[in-house]
């Protein structure tokens, strides 16, 4: 059995606002374990970002808060530690690549600092060699010309160039997870391509396993070698890359890759799930998805299914598996 | 041969910036230059590139939002780029615009009939009928006839983009710029788009030009495909010719950094380095030569020219 490094079980982080609780997350399970890529998939709204960011308690200023389940990391209940060992880890054995480079990097600090900053205060480097480390590794992350770029701001960049340094300030402390919340989509094609080969590259050298987020399923085939699929708060299936995309078993699954138009595949019209993602306020009884699903059965509209394992290591929260094993949380 | 719809010949545009505090030396930011495609009437023209390409320029000067610095563009044989704003108004019915932002293309103030209502007005639709044409135009694109008192808040996403192209169709247009109209939804939400605006397309006999970055995306709607790179068509072929047997390296590069969904197929994949060039400062030459993997001395010296390869297929590059 593989190492697990993280273990987020049955997650719950609602948040409170004026017009009442929006359960943003409400039951998820993940799995990561050491050097695995897991992707996790879903649209917007669905909680997959909240997910991460309960990870890495980064909810302190939002009315958000995890009102149940276990994220354990390396065994480690990161719910119970304090504040001061959670930044011992944070940056230091977990570490986040964001969507948006220019807002998540500082628009008045030079690179290099912003690299340094993280390796003086986890790897105690002094400040010459947090420089030397981070010329290095913006070397390693592919930069050209890297003792300059140490010292420019991140407006002198490109959005590729930034989220390289992003990957470079992520990765400074040698990570063991590596959690990037949609790292490609604020980029072009040929500069994905280079972020996505960059990625890979750095997590096999590493070890490193990673939590990839996203909405793109071609990027989930060509990463990942888990996936775990989300809709409205809760994971809806789990299963290795292959099983996924060759054998889907939720409708929600299915219906997605299906409406994805692929490249050299001629069809007139695409098959597509119709109607909306559910808001949080309009949240439907039972099933979240039983509104747009095929098909749906009369149980769907009144309770809400159980995530079960299906088969070895396929777990799947739907009434048309209902007669399986129920999955262990 | 039938004449084309739209015959867009050396559209140039280049936005001047001057450089310093006290105007200095005037330089000029390339966005679009020298290119020239048709689009016959009923095919859908696929415009794709990477951000800065200058796809959506030449999207806007099409539509007259903005004022191309050189080069003709015909629109049914009529020469629209040197009217005035007054009879482009009376022309502009001919032609629609979908935009990227459904969220940022809607008045947040109006509600969906007035929205829709408003190209009406303004191209002198009888205003006894106005009210019926709304509510036939919000089922056609799939909505309900009481969305109409609502407001843009009320929509998500995918619904905001079918009042949209509602306003678009208002009119009875003969073309409709459409401007990364999914690239903002969610995928479930896109395939509905997709598929609504074929199925327009075939009722209504509508005409796109449809500007995308998402490489299949464009495939599964266009009949024509031009890939831009720094303002410039570098290849325009049939979408089947083009995705099969891509000529030019940028196109093939483009193409091989789509990640596919199918874990099973590993491809070979071109990758390309460096960013691409500013387009205030473009490589001299043929403008890819500072990334392309088979760039040779001619290249850095003298521009490609467009040529027809094959068949209606056209591709700038000195190595064809």
């Amino acid at each position: 059995m593989a190492e697990k490094i993280l273990e987020i079980k049955n997650l719950q982080t609602h948040f409170t606002s004026d017009s009442g609780v929006v359960k943003a997350v409400d039951g998820v399970t993940i799995t990561v374990n050491k050097g695995e890529t897991v992707g996790v998939v879903g649209e917007s709204g669905c909680g997959k970002s909240v997910t991460s960011l309960s990870v890495m308690r980064l909810l302190k200023d939002t009315p958000g808060k995890i009102v149940g389940g276990t994220i354990e990391f390396e065994g480690k209940n990161l719910e119970a530690i304090s504040e001061k060992e959670m930044r011992l880890i944070r940056g230091n054995e977990i570490a986040m690549i964001f969507q948006e480079p220019m807002t998540s990097l500082n628009p008045v600090y030079k690179i290099g600092r912003q690299i340094a900053e993280a390796v003086q205060l986890h790897l105690k480097y002094d400040k010459r060699q947090a420089r030397e480390h981070a010329i290095n590794m913006l070397k390693l992350v592919g930069i050209p010309r890297a003792e300059e770029i140490v010292d420019e701001f991140p407006y002198q960049l490109s959005g590729g160039m930034r989220q390289r340094v992003m990957i470079a300030m992520a990765m400074a402390c040698k990570p063991k997870l590596l959690i990037a919340d949609e790292p490609t989509t604020a980029l072009d094609v040929t500069i994905q391509a280079q972020i996505l080969d960059l990625m890979r590259k750095l997590s096999k050298e590493g070890d490193t396993a990673i939590m990839l987020i996203t909405h793109d399923l071609g990027v989930v085939a060509e990463m990942c070698d888990r996936v775990v699929v989300m809709y409205a708060g809760k994971v809806v299936e789990e299963a290795d890359v292959f099983t996924i995309f060759e054998n889907p078993k939720h409708p929600y699954t299915e219906g997605l890759l299906y409406s994805v138009p692929k490249l050299g595949q001629k069809v007139d019209r695409l098959d597509s799930i119709p109607g909306n993602v559910p808001t949080p306020s309009n949240m439907p009884e039972g099933c979240k998805f039983a509104p747009r699903c095929p098909k749906v059965m009369d149980i769907c509209r009144q309770q809400d299914p159980d995530l079960l394992l299906i088969d070895k290591e396929h777990t799947c929260r739907c009434w048309l598996y209902q007669n399986s094993e129920v999955l262990e949380v | 041969m039938e004449a084309p719809l739209v015959e867009v010949k050396n559209l140039k545009k280049y936005f001047p910036k001057n450089k310093g505090l006290f105007g200095g030396k005037k330089f000029f930011v390339k966005a679009v230059d020298d290119v020239s495609f048709t689009i016959k009437k009923g095919e859908t023209l696929g415009l794709v590139g990477e951000s800065g390409c200058g796809k959506s320029t030449t999207g806007r000067m099409l539509m007259r939002l903005l004022d191309p610095t050189e080069g003709q563009i015909l629109f049914e044989g009529n020469e629209i780029s040197s009217l005035n704003d007054n009879q482009i108004r009376d022309i502009r019915k001919e032609f629609q615009m979908v935009f990227q932002d459904p969220y940022a293309s809607l008045n947040p103030r109006m509600k969906v009939s007035d929205i829709i209502a408003e190209p009406l007005i303004v191209h002198g639709y009888p205003k006894e009928k106005r009210e019926e044409r709304v509510q036939h135009l919000l089922e056609v694109v799939g909505l309900n006839a009481y969305h109409a008192d609502r407001f843009p808040h009320e929509f998500s996403g995918g619904q905001r983009q079918r009042i949209g192209i509602a306003r678009a169709l208002a009119v009875n247009p003969k073309l409709i710029v459409a401007d990364e109209p999914v690239s903002a939804l969610d995928v479930s939400i896109q395939s509905q788009i997709l598929n609504l605006l074929k199925d327009l397309q075939e009722e209504f006999n509508l005409t796109y030009l449809f500007i995308a970055h998402d490489l299949s995306v464009v495939e599964h709607i266009s009949d024509r495909v031009g890939v831009m790179y720094l303002g410039k068509i570098v290849e325009l072929a049939d979408k089947d010719n083009l995705y099969k047997e891509p000529l030019h390296p940028y196109t093939k590069a483009l193409l091989s950094a789509v990640p596919v969904p199918n874990p099973r197929l590993k491809r070979e994949r071109i990758i390309l380095t460096g960013d691409i060039p500013s387009p205030s400062n473009p490589p001299s030459g043929c403008t890819f030569h500072t990334r392309c993997p088979f760039a040779m001395e001619e290249c850095k010296k003298v521009v490609p020219q467009l040529k027809e390869i094959s068949d209606r297929h056209f591709v700038s590059c000195h190595l064809y």
